[in-house]
């Protein structure tokens, strides 16, 4: 007959404080963190102070800050940050009001909400190069769908060059941009609109208070932190757009993004050196946001626990 | 009654939102079916529905092997790095989500960090590495790179779900004496299984979108992935491309997507909301 061991039972409760055991289990992703992407950004940032090649990674020379004294002089450089900001200033902000809009219509109980937030995911889903292509599409000078509308509807005369000029096509970046982008902001803030009292949206059913009431006055102070985050987690990723831009703006110098230019410069003219100092300066750009959007979380992680 | 009508008219209102939301989303997709589906000579014809339907622009697509090779990277990339990243997450999400340990909540916010870096800024690191490693145009190159993207959401998602056990359930298991390595796989794996599909998922169409790395990742045409494929995909110039071809190709690529949103809209919304991630 087994005798039961009151201590041998409490050793084997889970204490967790089994540290060495907690980073065996923490070894591969630390190891993955690290390798991809811990070790090519240090490598990435070194890379901006030489004189590195594309065909030449090993034998580099150290130059000192010459790069980023050649990126300051650049005027393509600083078309590049404008156009980058452009987007990120402009695309944020109308995302969060549509995807506020759509969060809010996805937390009401409705007939067909379940096809509706399968038709409001669609245009996230769908490859960037996809939406860029298919927008390119429509948006095209002499055969695209929407010059063809707005002729027929006699709101225009002309076809408008959407994607030939360059003011206009910085224009399309921004309204595919806003397309394919606003179902994830609606899905950032649903969550956040789910996680409140659920109340405080009766008091628009109960008390016959218009709902536009509500919504300034309770609805959205509540919301602030959510939208906040997603304002700055949105903007990370508009500051480093790629896709579009590739696409959209068929390779001129006029609508490059940092992103854009850093790439040309690392890969297309096998300036490694300098496409890497410039990579870094985005980064730096970017710092201050991640700061700020980790420090958030960091918050929100001390609320769980 | 006046409070009746005034309530159907708000309804009415509502669901003509909707359907105008609807609408902006699935238009461009309509359009691209729409055009895919014409011959060359009605390509650039506005009329808003197809009047004579032919598949020629599909199966061009479907003869030219650079595309089907494309496609079967596509699909082996993107699952391989949705089951290494499910793999990896999974392990460290144990402890993350069931231990208090000293320097847990440092790795969760270096998690974080790691989906705020702009990707061109481990571009060059990453292509000295994958050259260091001999694996340049190679799937395993792409593999490596985008576990970046989907290593950090897929460890907060997991954390998060696991965070939401009973801890009854963990506690039952130990002292029925499993080891915490038969706790993970034979009792938190099935309670996990909705979260792992819905990460894997995400992690899934992460890759199967991805276009930076795998541009400049790989050269030929037969280890380049759909998108770069897409975006590479163009006539003698920039007024002849073949548009009713990119549409074919661009539907064949959106498809199988959309059939897992339609499919998994749910499980797909609750995991992008679970994550802490996004605040």
């Amino acid at each position: 007959m087994k005798i039961f061991h009151p201590q041998k039972f409490r050793k084997r409760q889970i204490s967790h404080s089994d540290i060495f055991l907690n980073w065996i289990f923490l070894l591969p992703c630390l190891l993955t963190l690290l390798i991809c992407a811990g070790w090519p950004l240090i490598r990435t940032i070194s890379f901006g102070f030489t004189d590195a090649t594309l065909d030449n990674l090993k034998n580099i020379s150290f130059v000192g800050v010459d790069n980023f004294i050649a990126i300051a002089r650049d005027q393509d450089w600083w078309k590049a940050v404008l156009n980058t900001f452009v987007i990120a200033i402009v695309s944020v902000p109308l995302e969060t009001v549509f995807g506020m809009i759509i969060a809010l219509i996805l937390h009401r109980n409705f007939k067909g909400r379940g096809w509706m937030r399968a038709i409001v995911l669609i245009p996230w889903t769908i490859p960037t190069i996809v939406s860029a292509r298919m927008w390119a599409w429509m948006l095209n000078d002499s055969y695209g769908i929407i010059n063809d509308l707005l002729i027929r509807a006699a709101i225009i005369k002309e076809p408008i060059p959407w994607i030939a000029s360059n003011s206009l096509s910085i224009l399309s970046i921004i309204l595919v941009d806003v397309w394919k982008t606003t179902p994830y902001m609606a899905l950032l803030l649903l969550a956040g609109l789910q996680s409140l009292p659920q109340d405080c949206f009766e008091a628009t059913e109960v008390d016959s208070i218009p709902f536009r009431t509500t919504l300034k006055s309770i609805i959205l102070p509540l919301m602030k932190p959510t939208i906040i985050v997603a304002m700055i987690f949105r903007t990370l990723d508009a500051v480093r757009i790629f896709d579009l831009v590739y696409i959209l703006s068929s390779g001129n110098n006029e609508n490059a993004t940092m992103s854009v230019y850093s790439r040309r410069f690392i890969f297309d003219y096998a300036d490694v050196g300098y496409g890497s100092a410039a990579a870094t300066v985005l980064l730096f750009f970017v710092a201050f946001l991640s700061v700020l959007y980790i420090s958030f979380n960091r918050k929100k992680l001390k609320e769980m626990d | 009654m006046i409070w009746k009508s005034k309530k159907f008219i708000k309804e009415t209102a509502f669901y003509i939102l909707c359907l105008l939301i609807a609408f902006v989303c699935l238009f461009p997709f309509y359009w691209a079916i729409v055009s895919s589906l014409r011959d060359s000579s009605s390509l650039f014809s506005t009329d808003l529905w197809p009047t004579k339907v032919t598949f020629d622009n599909y199966k061009e697509v479907f003869s030219d092997i650079t595309f089907g090779a494309s496609f079967l990277n596509s699909v082996v990339v993107a699952v391989c790095t949705a089951l290494l990243s499910l793999a990896v997450c999974l392990m460290a999400s144990y402890p993350l989500a069931r231990a208090k340990f000293k320097g847990k909540k440092r790795f969760l916010m270096t998690a974080l960090g790691v989906t705020t870096i702009p990707h061109v800024a481990v571009l060059s690191g990453l292509f000295e590495l994958i050259r260091f490693l001999d694996i340049y145009n190679e799937k395993s190159a792409l593999i490596l790179s985008y576990m970046i993207i989907t290593v950090p959401f897929t460890l907060w998602t997991l954390t998060n779900f696991m965070r939401n056990i009973p801890k009854e359930i963990e506690e039952a298991a130990i002292m029925d004496g499993a080891s915490r390595f038969t706790v993970l796989t034979k009792v938190f794996l099935p309670i996990l299984s909705p979260a792992i599909v819905t990460t894997g998922l995400l992690a899934f169409i992460a890759a199967w979108n991805e276009f930076l790395f795998a541009l400049t990742f790989t050269l030929t045409n037969q280890s380049r992935t759909v998108p770069v494929s897409l975006a590479l995909f163009s006539g003698a110039s920039q007024h002849e491309l073949p548009w009713g071809l990119i549409m074919a190709a661009s539907v064949l690529v959106t498809l199988p997507l959309i059939l897992l949103v339609v499919i998994f809209q749910r499980r797909i919304v609750s995991g992008l909301t679970a994550g802490a991630i996004k605040g």
